[in-house]
């Protein structure tokens, strides 16, 4: 059969169960495809070869009843994977094997999928490019010198290039939406304490969410429905009925309430972006649903808290990295030395401006001024939501307020980069869950995502109004294997 | 309000990093710029705001108190930087 790599999951599930193909084939396709694309630098460790023997011993006495059943998959290097090298995109991790797996990894592998790699990411998945990892930039698969977006960036490449026919990112505020919708697939950013946070290199523990990336909404409610549970191990982790996503998935929403906030209608927004919004709201109008005007009236102090709240619980988490236990080490004349020698050169510039606005902010003197003033303007926005809640189901804005930029366009002012997700980080603040759709493209043909944000726990409804939307949108992604010679 | 170099040095103390004139420099422009960003908050009265310090609206379990990872002291000392038996090596800190 050729064209495997095109197949969505379902497809692939389909046929692997119907014994059409064998996980050795569809392992070997992946392979193939990924080797000839190491252009696009979308893998940080490849581990090709364990992955056709696992597809072999698999299709020895295939397992057909798993959700998975000898999928390969490559997930972000965020995520602790047993024996395989994990580096969060850091040279400070850059010799770091973990000795056990994450939670949400082991789900994928407990329902039959195998590990093909781990895939670039922004270091400490802080950044909006992918720019700032230590293994260099990674291109986007929809035009040469383009950044797929970040810090989710090698996945949204992978899963765009059909290098991996799923993945799995982090959102800490935007991650997985934003490079979405810079590649043309979906994202997921699920409710906070849906997935558990074990075993997920930590950056801002109290944004930091796993979710799901793939080709279209039914493969990514799957996904979900994988690696979503309740996990003891991570203190956050919500004990709530799960769904069964997929099986429940519906493009009916004749009736639902869309909320459509001012807010996010910015000074400066493209008329694409404008127009794109419009088309959406013409869309779920088509599907039954109702458009309710909404007022989420401290949308603009969404970013500058964020930029409190997530570099301050960044410096706290990332004080770990002294050179003692584990990591790169520097050598130094006493024990201090050591320490400031081995962070000063394990950490990159991102990283290091982050840490040192974190340990500002928390420091005394500043506390009240900067971190518990965040805080408060936290609930705040929180507050916004809720009482939106009251009159509408789902809430529908653009992902992001431009299409993909160039390599290098935003890398000397920092503040330029953060503007990137302005439509995404108020999901994170408030913990509620959202997902990016790819909806049209630009005038150079690039795409551009609608991001539809949901009530807590209410993943459902969520990609139901996704699925719905996809279905009208028909969105055709245009890649043209440009890296493959 | 501006962060100038003698602020910098402080925080790349308490922060552990080390950083040279060159560095600290360009630290000192962008953290203005990120924090002229932030100082926007200042435009709202918080002042009764109860402030939001975690999302998840549940309480902390409780668990029994016992020992889940025995003989694990193997994997705990596998990435260390530098080996030596048993133990985690640094530089000498008692004279």
């Amino acid at each position: 059969m050729s064209d495997i790599t095109k197949q969505s999951l379902s497809e692939l599930i389909k046929n692997i169960k119907d014994k059409k193909l064998s996980s050795t084939e569809v392992t070997k396709a992946f392979v193939e495809r990924s080797e000839k694309s190491k252009e696009l630098n979308a893998y940080v460790t490849e581990d090709f070869s364990a992955a056709i023997d696992k597809a072999k011993k698999f299709d020895e006495n295939p397992n057909l009843d798993l959700k998975l059943p000898g999928i390969p998959m490559a997930v972000k290097d965020l995520f602790c994977t047993k024996n395989v090298k994990t580096t969060a995109g850091s040279k400070i991790l850059n010799n770091f094997t973990p000795t056990y797996e994450s939670t949400v990894t082991q789900n994928i592998w407990n329902e039959g999928a195998i590990l093909l790699g781990k895939l670039n990411c922004d270091e400490f998945a802080m950044g909006s490019s992918n720019e700032t990892s230590f293994f260099g930039c990674v291109q986007n698969p929809i035009d040469k010198d383009l950044v797929p977006g970040g810090s989710s960036g090698g996945s949204s490449s992978a899963v765009a290039a059909q290098l991996t026919p799923i993945t799995i990112g982090t959102d800490t505020g935007g991650s997985i939406r934003q490079p979405a919708s810079f590649t043309g697939i979906v994202g997921l950013k699920p409710t906070y304490g849906s997935c558990s946070r074990y075993g997920i290199v930590a950056f801002a523990s109290s944004l930091d969410q796993a979710g799901p990336m793939a080709q279209n909404v039914r493969d990514c409610a799957l996904l979900h429905e994988v690696i979503s549970s309740y996990d003891e191990k991570d203190s956050t982790s919500i004990d709530f009925k799960r769904n069964n996503y997929v099986k429940e998935l519906t493009n009916n929403i004749k009736g639902k309430k869309i909320g459509i906030p001012k807010e996010y209608r910015v000074n400066g927004m493209p008329k694409e972006i404008e127009d794109l919004w419009k088309k959406g709201i013409d869309y779920v109008k088509d599907c039954g649903a109702e458009i309710i005007d909404i007022s989420l009236p401290h949308t603009n102090y969404a970013l500058p808290t964020y930029y409190i709240v997530a570099p301050a619980e960044a410096s706290s988490n990332l004080a770990r990295y002294d050179g003692v236990k584990y990591g790169f080490r520097a050598d130094g004349e006493n024990l201090i030395d050591m320490y400031e020698k081995t962070r000063s050169e394990g950490f990159g510039a991102e990283v290091q401006r982050r840490i040192m606005i974190g340990t500002y902010v928390l420091s005394s003197g500043y506390y009240d001024a900067y971190y518990l003033k965040a805080q408060k303007v936290r609930k705040l926005i929180k507050n916004d939501f809720d009482e939106a809640y009251k009159k509408v189901d789902a809430i529908l804005t653009p992902s992001t307020p431009s299409s993909a930029f160039k390599i290098g366009e935003k890398t000397n002012d920092p503040v330029s980069m953060y503007l990137n997700d302005i439509f995404t980080v108020p999901v994170n603040l408030a913990g509620l869950p959202g997902i990016s759709i790819p909806a049209g493209h630009d005038a150079k043909g690039y795409p551009l995502g609608l991001q539809i944000i949901g009530k807590a726990f209410d993943e459902q409804n969520l990609l139901n109004i996704a699925y719905a939307m996809e279905e009208k949108i028909n969105f055709k992604n245009k890649i043209t294997d440009w890296w493959i010679k | 309000m501006s962060i100038d170099l003698k602020t910098i040095k402080h925080i790349s103390k308490l922060s552990r990093i080390s950083v040279d004139e060159k560095k600290a420099e360009k630290l000192a422009g962008d953290l203005n710029s990120i924090f002229e960003f932030i100082e926007k908050l200042n435009e709202l009265k918080t002042d009764n705001v109860q402030p939001l310090t975690s999302v998840a609206e549940t309480t902390l379990k409780l668990r029994d108190d016992e020992v889940k990872s025995k003989n694990i002291r193997e994997q705990i000392i596998k990435n260390s930087p530098q080996e030596n038996e048993d133990y985690f090596v640094v530089p000498k800190v008692i004279e």
